[in-house]
């Protein structure tokens, strides 16, 4: 090795995914983890590795990312406020771009307070992390965002998780916290490796009868999901219950940037208080104005939503007849899983998809519950009902190619 | 409840998930021994959470290494 003294290599640890990953190219598979798109033609098309591709392995669900009112108004602020804010939110970046995106999430959600972070990573890990504390109990479902295990990591709370949706597993690890301890659950509205939905009824009722603030992770529903979009918790009418709303800018908003809405009396003094807010810089003016445009036109996006849905339906439907195993029975969301039956063919899967011309994520432990490897689609609200039907041709082609069917 | 007795349950507990039947000593290591993954720590400690009507926090489960450490914890925080 490279260290003469016969020492610890600090990267001894990674042996074992070096030697998974240099298995799999040995295997002469193209890389799915190195691939570049050299050039974007629209929310749903690329060239990706000297080839047009149809993207079904983005979050952009509502295909916000060439709208020409989001991209002027990114323009206009990179021509007028200059390329970066160099400075945090509490010092010198809050621009008013800044207090504009807060605003337009405030409209979006009807809440009374918005905070922006610098990525949706940086939102969880700040809130989780700053406001369940040492003593504080947080009861979360096991197959939670990495974000979301890393803020529990970052703060000092006893955590304790649960079985993916299962009811009754968190109810009775809520009933076990001691008397007096402050207690603090975390949920998903849509998990994004099987596309499935949490029953978020029933489990902020229990948790709030349990006398738990409830924060919810609607990350991959904002836009989409519910009358207005606010995600599964309006979708199941218990927005009002709900003390905490996580979400991002990198999947139906269409930049980067993440965030947490709040009814919470006391939440502005999060500005403060939390390091991950703090101990970085702000989202350029460009970003943060994009954003906004985009929030305030996702307001009013019930077609889009509707041609989504219809999207969704149509592709589960269709590689469903195919014979493929989905990771839902019903499609919940817009990402439609495919469950392959190991990393090898998954691999052999997802090569034969890309020389077709259709880009789709590959998804393997430890992302994946179960330790399944996946073909995640995510579907777009700009992709055609044609382009879904030349996806589903795709699938059936490559899955004899890859010997899946 | 006594330690002997916590001890005989949580042996029995431990029955489904020792698929290749290791001998269970008080030094026997549940992820080196046992080889339990994520998810059978997972599963094994909702089981003993059940049984005893407890709470094993994930930073709690970060100090138990071996059976005896585990049958220790769950006498600690039964009584």
């Amino acid at each position: 090795m490279s260290n003469p003294t016969g020492q610890p290599d600090l990267f001894s640890k990674f042996d074992d995914v070096i030697a998974l990953r240099e298995g799999l190219l040995a295997s002469g598979v193209e890389d799915p983890f190195s691939l570049v798109m050299e050039r974007v033609i629209s929310p749903t098309v690329a060239m990706c590795n000297g080839r047009e591709t149809i993207l079904l392995g983005t979050y952009n669900y509502m295909g916000m990312t060439f709208d020409p009112d989001v991209v002027a108004a990114g323009k206009y602020a990179l021509d007028n406020f200059g390329s970066g804010t160099t400075g945090s939110r509490v010092l010198n970046g809050t621009y008013s771009g800044h207090k504009d995106v807060e605003a337009a999430l405030r409209e979006f959600y009807a809440m009374d307070h918005a905070m922006v972070f610098s990525t949706g990573y940086q939102a969880n890990l700040g809130v989780i992390s700053t406001i369940a504390g040492k003593g504080d109990y947080i009861v979360l479902d096991i197959d939670s965002h990495a974000s979301i295990w890393d803020g529990c990591k970052l703060g000092d709370a006893e955590v304790v998780p649960f079985k993916h949706n299962d009811i009754e597993a968190m109810e009775k690890r809520l009933k076990r916290i001691p008397e007096g301890a402050g207690k603090l659950v975390i949920l998903e509205g849509v998990y994004s490796m099987l596309g499935d939905v949490a029953p978020l009824k029933e489990m902020v009722r229990i948790a709030k009868e349990n006398g738990a603030m409830v924060l919810v992770d609607e990350a991959h529903s904002m836009g989409f999901i519910g009358e207005n979009g606010r995600g599964v918790v309006e979708d199941q009418g218990i927005i009002d219950d709900v003390d905490f709303i996580i979400g991002t800018f990198s999947k139906s908003v269409g930049t980067v940037g993440g965030f947490c809405v709040s009814n919470h009396p006391k939440f502005e003094i999060l500005r403060l208080v939390c390091r991950p807010y703090v101990f970085t810089a702000s989202l350029p003016p460009s970003v943060v104005a994009t954003a906004a445009t985009s929030i305030r036109k996702l307001m009013h996006a019930g077609n889009k939503r509707a041609h989504l849905w219809e999207n969704s339906r149509t592709l589960h439907g269709g590689l469903k007849a195919l014979g493929f195993q989905l990771g839902t029975d019903e499609p919940q969301s817009a990402i439609i899983s495919v469950i392959m039956p190991d990393l090898e063919r998954g691999a052999g899967m997802w090569e034969a998809l890309l020389k077709e011309g259709l880009y789709v994520n590959l998804a393997r432990p430890p992302a994946t519950p179960a330790n399944m490897t996946l073909l995640r689609c995510s579907l777009c609200a700009e992709h055609s009902a044609e382009q879904v039907q030349t996806i589903i041709s795709m699938f059936e082609r490559a899955g004899k190619t890859a010997g899946i069917l | 409840m006594e330690r002997t007795e916590i001890d005989t349950r949580i042996r029995s507990l431990i029955d489904p998930f020792n698929k290749k039947e290791i001998a269970i000593t008080q030094e026997t290591k549940f992820t080196d021994d046992l080889e339990f993954d994520s998810l059978t720590v997972m599963d094994f400690v909702a089981a003993i959470e059940d049984e005893f009507d407890i709470i094993i926090s994930m930073n709690q489960q970060a100090e138990i290494e071996t059976f005896g450490q585990l049958v220790d914890a769950v006498t600690k925080l039964q009584n």
